[in-house]
């Protein structure tokens, strides 16, 4: 069965003054049903611009070409601005990190829930009503009913999220995407939402990527993941592959340099990763990250890196021998 | 904390009763209430200790922060530097010896100063030393915090996340303060720049004998800096303990939600619903008796009518009604 979503050579460049800037540079993965995709890394990496391109929002001097970019068999590249818009928010659908970002303050959240469903579905305002109702309460919101009157700023910011994932949810969505959903929350709260996102994933058989910068919300939600760096994929895998043998330098560097109580030990110091990202403008000679690896060698600075994959689906950007990346995998594990 | 350590010296930090009650106003033709953000708070904090202070935005770790910092009053209760209330000292007196690293690196740095100037201007403020002694005094700092010498003409948009914070950390440490605030420290940073930071403040610690208060919503972080944390939950702190017993052994059903919500980066562990419930308290209208129980998973009658006291057990402080043997007893 075909993946519900398809992205081959994905690559999204910003015309500037100074030249190009490269933000994604040919990146390739796909999403099944049912199944979650984190997309990791750390920040101008790229993951932003990656959901943005998906859902046909970037911004407007941005540009994306890609060789393939399918969603359920539909060729996004080919869509029409009425076709993405029928898609978008309907069959496909964002959560952000801000979630003023979807809501809108001057209307209740009652009319703003409905209204997401009432654009893209031929129902009845009654069951509209309903189906806001319902899914409030699946996002663990109580008195639901009565909180369709309330306006955004009347709400925490935890239950401005939960509103956002409900206004998500509205058209029944088949892919979800979330770009650091619960950056801005408490810990506590960060959990809560995670754990019901995961559940109404499970339940609704929702794809989803999941974009973020937290190595543990990746170890804890993921299915697949995908460490980017400097708007590549530098390694992909299974969860399980990715953190039992973490096998790109970057990935190695990252799982370093996070404290992880029980593990990491008080006063000794922690990993780090030396250096800065390199500019994203121009063409980036050599492997992306030679300017900050601890094994770089002569060619990693003057070859360009494929992503080899080892496996379908398992793969790293990395000149080494699988057998030295995995010497040091171990080192980190 | 060694019984010497306890009799001998006075702890270099101390706070006792500490109050702080803003009057709000929730609408705009409604009178003013009391929000007590700071509502009772007693701890001491000894020589080279790091004290972690975690709990959930809006508890009032800040507003507990700003007050040692001298830059808000309490309302009752005080605060003493070895010993003497900080009431006898002036805000200039208070900034020699506390001093502040922030959580935003760039907007606590005034953007058309050089670095060289922001570092200098603690050391002229308070006329330490000859003024041609400054500049050797700033780069021996800068050298200490991994700043190169060269960004000394450089302006604060120059330069990465990571080095703002380090001219932050310089600057709170050019006047050799004995205790300095983190509040949030690396939380704008990227987990890279995060452990450069945490292992700088770990070494300057050490070569400078410095005492840290840490606020840091990142439990990961707290138990890998620090040597005791205090829990806070709408203004008071309803556990503390030494790291190492708090994480291994918490005592609070609030401080049991806080470690069961830390992804550590362990696949297959799935993601806890630690049972908080989606609502949190109106910080003007805190539940009655005890102030968690609106939340709490293992709540009683008596939670929601009494306040629980301060139970000591072992060394530990903990408000609940749970660990009251007196109350369990009757
Ligand atoms: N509108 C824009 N104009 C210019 N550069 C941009 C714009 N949006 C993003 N970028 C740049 O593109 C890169 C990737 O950005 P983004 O996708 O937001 O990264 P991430 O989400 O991983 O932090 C960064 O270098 C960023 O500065
Ligand atoms: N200047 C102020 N005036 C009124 N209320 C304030 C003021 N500063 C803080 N508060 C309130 O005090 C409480 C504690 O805030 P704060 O100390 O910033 O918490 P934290 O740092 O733990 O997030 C919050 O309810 C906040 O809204
Ligand atoms: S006193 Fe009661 S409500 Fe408060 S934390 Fe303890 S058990 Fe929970
Ligand atoms: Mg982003
Ligand atoms: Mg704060």
């Amino acid at each position: 069965m075909a993946a519900l979503l398809e992205v081959e050579n994905l690559r999204v460049d910003i015309p500037l003054g100074a030249g190009d800037l490269h933000a994604v540079r040919g990146i390739s993965f796909h999403v099944d049903r049912g199944e979650t995709l984190c997309i990791v890394g750390e920040s101008g990496c790229g993951k932003s611009l990656t959901s943005l391109s998906l859902m046909g929002l970037l911004p407007p001097k941005a540009v994306r070409q890609a060789d393939k970019l399918f969603f359920d068999g539909i060729d996004l590249t080919q869509a029409s601005q009425g076709k993405m818009s029928d898609i978008r928010g309907n069959r496909m659908a964002m959560i952000f990190q801000e979630p003023m970002t979807s809501l809108n303050p001057a209307y209740t959240i009652g009319n703003q829930l409905e209204e997401a469903l009432l654009r893209h579905q031929k129902v009845s305002g009654k069951e509209a009503r309903e189906r806001a109702i319902h899914l409030l309460e699946k996002v663990g919101i109580t008195g639901a009913a009565s909180r369709l009157g309330q306006y955004p700023h009347q709400l925490s910011g935890g239950l401005r999220q939960r509103v956002m994932i409900a206004m998500a949810l509205m058209c029944g969505p088949e892919l979800i995407l979330a770009d650091e959903p619960t950056t801005a929350l408490d810990v506590t709260i960060q959990a809560q939402i995670l754990h019901l996102m995961i559940e109404l994933q499970k339940e609704f058989g929702m794809g989803m990527i999941l974009i973020t910068h937290d190595l543990g919300i990746v170890a804890r939600v993921a299915d697949r993941v995908a460490v980017m760096y400097a708007g590549q994929i530098v390694e992909s895998g299974t969860v399980n592959e990715v953190f039992d043998n973490p096998m790109h330098p970057y990935t190695q560097g990252l799982l370093r340099c996070i404290p992880v109580p029980g593990k990491t030990r008080r006063g000794e110091p922690l990993g780090s990763i030396p250096g800065i990202v390199p500019s994203l403008i121009g063409k980036i000679e050599g492997c992306a990250f030679a300017n900050r690896c601890r094994y770089t060698f002569q060619d990693c600075l003057t070859t360009d890196v494929p992503l080899a994959e080892t496996s379908p689906g398992r793969g790293y950007r990395c000149l080494l021998s699988d057998q030295q990346c995995l010497e040091n995998a171990k080192e980190v594990a | 904390m060694s019984p010497t350590t306890t009799s001998a010296t006075p702890p270099v930090l101390e706070t006792r009763d500490l109050h702080c009650t803003f009057q709000v106003r929730q609408g705009m033709f409604k009178p003013k209430k009391p929000l007590h953000a700071v509502n009772g708070i007693s701890l001491k904090v000894h020589k080279g200790e790091v004290l972690g202070l975690v709990g959930e935005s809006g508890c009032g770790k800040s507003t507990f922060a700003r007050i040692l910092l001298g830059l808000q009053k309490a309302t009752a209760g005080d605060v003493r530097i070895d010993g003497h209330a900080t009431t006898d000292f002036t805000r200039k007196q208070i900034s020699r010896r506390i001093q502040p690293i922030f959580q935003d690196p760039y907007s606590s740095l005034n953007p058309r100063k050089t670095i060289g100037t922001i570092i200098t201007l603690p050391l002229s403020v308070h006329g330490v030393g000859d003024p041609s002694s400054w500049r050797g005094t700033v780069e021996k700092m800068m050298d200490l915090c991994g700043l190169p010498k060269r960004v000394y003409d450089s302006f604060p948009n120059q330069l990465s996340g990571g080095q703002r914070q380090r001219v932050a950390i310089a600057r709170a440490l050019v006047m050799r303060p004995e205790v300095v605030i983190c509040d949030e420290p690396t939380s704008a940073l990227d987990v890279s720049v995060q452990s450069q930071i945490l292992n700088l403040l770990q070494d300057l610690r050490a070569e400078l004998g410095l005492t840290y208060v840490l606020i840091s919503h990142n439990l990961a972080v707290v138990e890998h800096m620090a040597t005791s944390v205090a829990v806070m939950y709408l203004g008071r702190i309803v556990e503390q303990t030494d790291t190492d017993t708090l994480f291994r052994a918490p005592k609070h059903p609030y401080t049991e939600a806080l470690l069961a919500s830390v992804l550590t980066p362990e696949p297959g562990k799935g993601v806890p619903d630690a049972q908080l419930g989606a609502t949190f308290p109106n910080p003007i209208n805190p539940p009655p008796g005890c102030t968690f129980h609106t939340r709490c998973p293992k709540v009683m009658d008596v939670c929601r009518q009494i306040a629980p006291r301060e139970i000591t057990i072992d060394g530990s402080t903990v408000e609940c009604h749970l660990h009251d043997r007196q109350l369990n007893a009757a």
